[in-house]
């Protein structure tokens, strides 16, 4: 079954065991906002006690139609059944009351309550708040035994690691008698490990007849824990699988809308001499917690160096000494032979003049000023460069110019140089912060987060580009929470947790679970 | 602002902001009708009273240049994402410029020379009223809108004492400085039409009107043209990016407030040189509040502020013409048609989009400029 389109697709679902009956059905959904058309007569058939993912690029309107089931936006066309009844999902307690729970890519928990208030919020269980908080309690500790939904009640939420946090989120959906349960990119925050416990629970909610519904850009994860998988690109679904039949090359290609190579050729170079070196380097954030301790290691030339970690265990703020957005407060770092001491003059701007760029992990906060045009953000960060500019002025010329060549040789779309940079889509956008570093012609690139939030056609031509430039000699520092990514480009790897080295590596003998295990903090190598 | 791609420009940036004024002028109708008076006539009345008598045109934009220098600073510190109430304080403090310079050099120095120095000493005054702001700001954290305000009062304060105190003219009862001598002055229109062999009804517009056309097209070069003004609106726009690039964030805003603080001193120019020839109490008239809504309605680009400050240069004019009028229309009534022109074109700015949007579709299809 190659790319079969809608009608073929609900002939692959019914072709399962005839037995099960369908949980969700949606038919003909199609939504439009303003001229962009979300979803268009889509159709997904999800059956009772199965996992079923979905899979799509961003922007493939995944998130929009999980918003229609959960009765957060409106349909303009098109049916919901649940349990084969017509159903109005109108609002999201509608959803609630009809069995629907959500758990978001960004939690939604109050980060002072304990897990318990939290748990209970929205079903408090009776007017005063003591007597609920022992119903809720009784039935909380109930579910999380038979659902293996470990977490400690008494706790506060901001006290707790990600993956607890998720885990009452969870709960939260289950206390309020959810059957069926979406969850947006559940996997984006967490540990391997942490990966593997939560696959755990979901078997188990599966087993206990709960639907899953899960939103994911990771076709492994898609591979190693759906039934049924369903492909979305440019609001439609292109085609559904039954998961043991098909492969991450054929999910991957119904995604894009042709091949794609998931590999990546790494060029055989030889490392030349350190260009970057970090010693002792320690940090203090703004409210008093030591983000960094004693960050030491080397970058050469021609090398790529992974830091891998969860989120949060320091690399942001390692990226943003190094490229001097923060103030270097004990240690030293030497770039290119000078060294910077703690205190001194170091800011973004010396960065660039020291031959460093930086491809920052936020690129709507930092990468691009998003209203800006195309041209504008084409030399951000360049703009005093005498290239563009003759005294106080800016050359107008002569930046069109440089981004006509920028958009064509990065193949950033659509390849205009007036449109603003925040309509452009994830993929472009980071393209073109990418291609604005390259052509600084930089010998040290801090690159966070390359890929995130940015589709697959565009992951493949940012690793190309990388590959390109590490051949020329550039050394390139790779931040990344994908390990994947991490594992696939670097050629050596220091992993980091709470703020500190916990161990390097080769690349070429790293496997996946000891990295894990090291970024959990749990072995120390 | 948003920055809707649903229709296209010409409706967002011309049809609907004329919407705008037209439901503030029937919503102004309907209260000029519960008053009793006629609102067509009452509308008749302002237009005739803005634009058709002798000199109301001269008015009108004698208003305007004041209306130009005071939401061309409003904006230029928007550009940055600070919000400078202080436009008053700063044009108030700009006049200290211009008579301080005025008194101390009208009997020694020629009076070209003289006038040139005082509109020098307007920017440079009004800086100074914006710098510390702005420094506060960029150095301690305290919040513009808040200083500045303050600021306003401290200069109404500070004016009071120097004129009652200091330089007001020795034997005389009223708040204010004696005469500047007579060559010192930027010319009124009418007097060089005079020269020009023109005949010209008399008003006080002035060579400011010149000078704020001038400022205008200097302010479009500088925010848009410049690499200063590259970095006012990265910074503007954010102000992560901003320290991403590179930019002194504090340095930034610390120049952004003294160029708007000197923008609005310039409205002491236009009073003190080009109509009173002396400094005196109150001059700024609220000026430098109306400059918010100005650049408001204008969208911070001097083309819209231009076309913003004749609205309201019409509105002063015309209106003090309807206090003539109408015994039961006082200039409360004007401020009120004001308020709503301001509700309605600012913060009630995209209220019609959505409609717009819906009519668009259904009657062309869907527009796409991307």
């Amino acid at each position: 079954m190659k790319n079969s389109e809608n009608k073929g697709g609900n002939e692959a679902i019914a072709s399962l065991p005839p037995s099960t009956e369908s949980a969700i059905e949606l038919k003909n959904i199609t939504k439009r906002f303003g001229h962009v058309i979300a979803n268009s007569d889509v159709n997904l058939k999800v059956s009772t006690g199965t996992i079923h993912g979905i899979v799509g690029e961003n922007g493939a309107g995944k998130s929009t139609l999980m918003n229609i089931l959960f009765g957060l936006y409106k349909p303009d066309s098109g049916m919901i059944f649940l349990n084969g009844q017509a159903v109005d999902v109108n609002s999201p307690e509608k959803s609630i009351a009809l069995g629907i729970g959500m758990v978001h890519q960004h939690f939604m928990l109050v980060p002072t309550f304990t897990v318990l208030e939290n748990a209970m919020l929205g079903n408090e269980g009776s007017m005063l708040l003591r007597s609920g908080e022992e119903v809720v309690l009784d039935r909380l500790k109930d579910l999380s035994n038979n659902y293996g939904l470990d977490v400690d009640f008494e706790a506060i939420i901001s006290d707790t690691p990600v993956g607890m946090q998720q885990r009452v989120e969870i709960l939260k959906a289950l206390n309020r008698g959810a059957k069926i349960l979406i969850l947006d990119e559940p996997t984006g925050v967490l540990t391997p490990q942490e990966t593997i416990g939560l696959f755990d629970i979901l078997r188990s909610l599966r087993e206990q007849g709960v639907t899953i519904i899960l939103i994911t850009h990771k076709l492994k994860e898609i591979m190693s824990i759906t039934d049924t998988v369903s492909v979305m690109r440019g609001g439609k679904v292109v085609a559904d699988f039954s998961t043991e039949k098909t492969s991450p090359e054929e999910l991957a290609e119904n995604m894009v809308g042709r091949k794609v190579l998931l590999s990546i050729k790494k060029p055989t170079l030889k490392v030349g001499k350190p260009v970057l070196e970090v010693k002792n380097v320690s940090h203090e954030s703004k409210d008093g917690v030591l983000v960094l301790k004693n960050i030491s290691f080397d970058l050469k030339e021609g090398e790529i160096l992974g830091i891998a970690g969860v989120a949060g265990n320091g690399q942001s703020e390692l990226l943003d000494i190094l490229s001097g957005i923060e103030t270097l407060q004990r240690g030293q770092i030497t770039v290119n032979d000078k060294t910077i001491l703690p205190f001194q003059d170091w800011n973004s701007k010396k960065a660039r003049e020291f031959g460093v760029a930086h491809v920052p992990e936020d690129r709507h906060k930092r990468g691009l000023v998003l209203p800006f045009h195309n041209y504008e953000n084409s030399i951000l960060g360049y703009h005093r460069n005498e290239d563009y500019s003759s005294g106080f002025l800016m050359d107008k010329r002569k930046i069109l110019n440089f981004v006509d060549d920028l958009v064509e040789n990065f193949d950033v779309r659509p390849r205009s140089s007036s449109i603003s940079s925040g309509k452009l889509s994830g993929g472009n956008q980071q393209k073109l912060v990418l291609a604005r570093e390259i052509e600084s012609n930089p010998n040290i690139l801090l690159v966070g987060q390359p890929t995130r939030g940015v589709d697959i056609g565009a992951i493949e031509r940012i690793y190309e580009d990388l590959m390109k430039l590490k051949s020329k000699g550039t050394a390139i520092l790779l931040v990344s929470v994908e390990l994947d990514e991490i594992m696939s480009l670097s050629d050596r790897i220091v992993v980091m947790n709470q703020g500190t080295i916990v161990g390097e590596t080769n690349s070429s003998n790293a496997t996946e679970l000891d990295l894990g295990k090291m970024m959990s903090g749990l072995e120390q190598v | 602002m948003s920055d809707s791609n649903i229709i296209p420009k010409w409706l967002s940036v011309g049809v609907i902001p004329l919407m705008n004024l037209f439901l503030a002028f029937c919503v102004s109708g309907l209260f000029i009708f519960f008053i009793g008076e006629n609102p067509f006539r009452a509308i008749f009345v302002m237009i005739k009273g803005a634009f058709y008598y002798p000199g109301a045109i001269g008015y009108t934009l004698y208003y305007t240049t004041n209306f130009i220098f005071t939401g061309l600073a409003v904006a230029l510190a928007f550009h940055a994402r600070l919000f400078n109430i202080g436009g008053e304080g700063q044009a108030y403090v700009g006049g200290l410029g211009v008579g301080l310079v005025c008194l101390i050099f009208d009997q020694h120095v020629v009076g070209f020379l003289v006038t040139i120095l005082a509109i020098l000493g307007s920017v440079i005054f009004g800086a100074i009223w914006g710098i510390i702001p702005g420094y506060l700001q960029a150095k301690r954290g305290s919040h513009i809108v808040i200083t500045t305000i303050m600021f306003n009062f401290i200069a109404a304060a500070l004016m009071v004492y120097l004129l009652v105190n200091v330089i007001i003219e020795p034997g005389q009862m009223s708040p204010e400085t004696r005469d500047f001598a007579s060559g010192v002055g930027l010319v009124q229109i009418h007097i060089l039409a005079k020269y020009l062999g023109l005949e010209m009804a008399m008003s006080p517009l002035n060579l400011s009107f010149i000078v704020a056309l001038i400022v205008s097209v200097g302010f479009w070069f500088l925010v848009w043209r410049t690499k200063f003004g590259y970095e006012v609106r990265s910074l503007g726009h954010s102000e992560t990016a901003a320290i991403y690039a590179g930019i002194k964030v504090s340095s930034t805003i610390i120049i952004v407030m003294a160029i708007s603080g000197g923008l609005a001193g310039l409205v002491a120019i236009n009073e003190l040189l080009g109509v009173h020839n002396k400094l005196l109490l109150g001059f700024t008239a609220g000026y430098g509040f109306t400059g918010i809504a100005v650049a408001l309605m204008g969208r911070n680009h001097p083309v819209g502020i231009f076309l913003a400050s004749l609205l309201f240069g019409a509105l002063y004019q015309g209106g003090t013409e309807l206090d003539f009028e109408f015994s039961s229309i006082t200039r409360e009534m004007v401020l009120l048609i004001q308020g709503l022109i301001i509700l309605f074109s600012g913060a009630l700015a995209y209220m019609l989009n959505p409609l717009m949007e819906r009519i668009y579709i259904k009657y062309y299809g869907n527009y796409n400029n991307a």
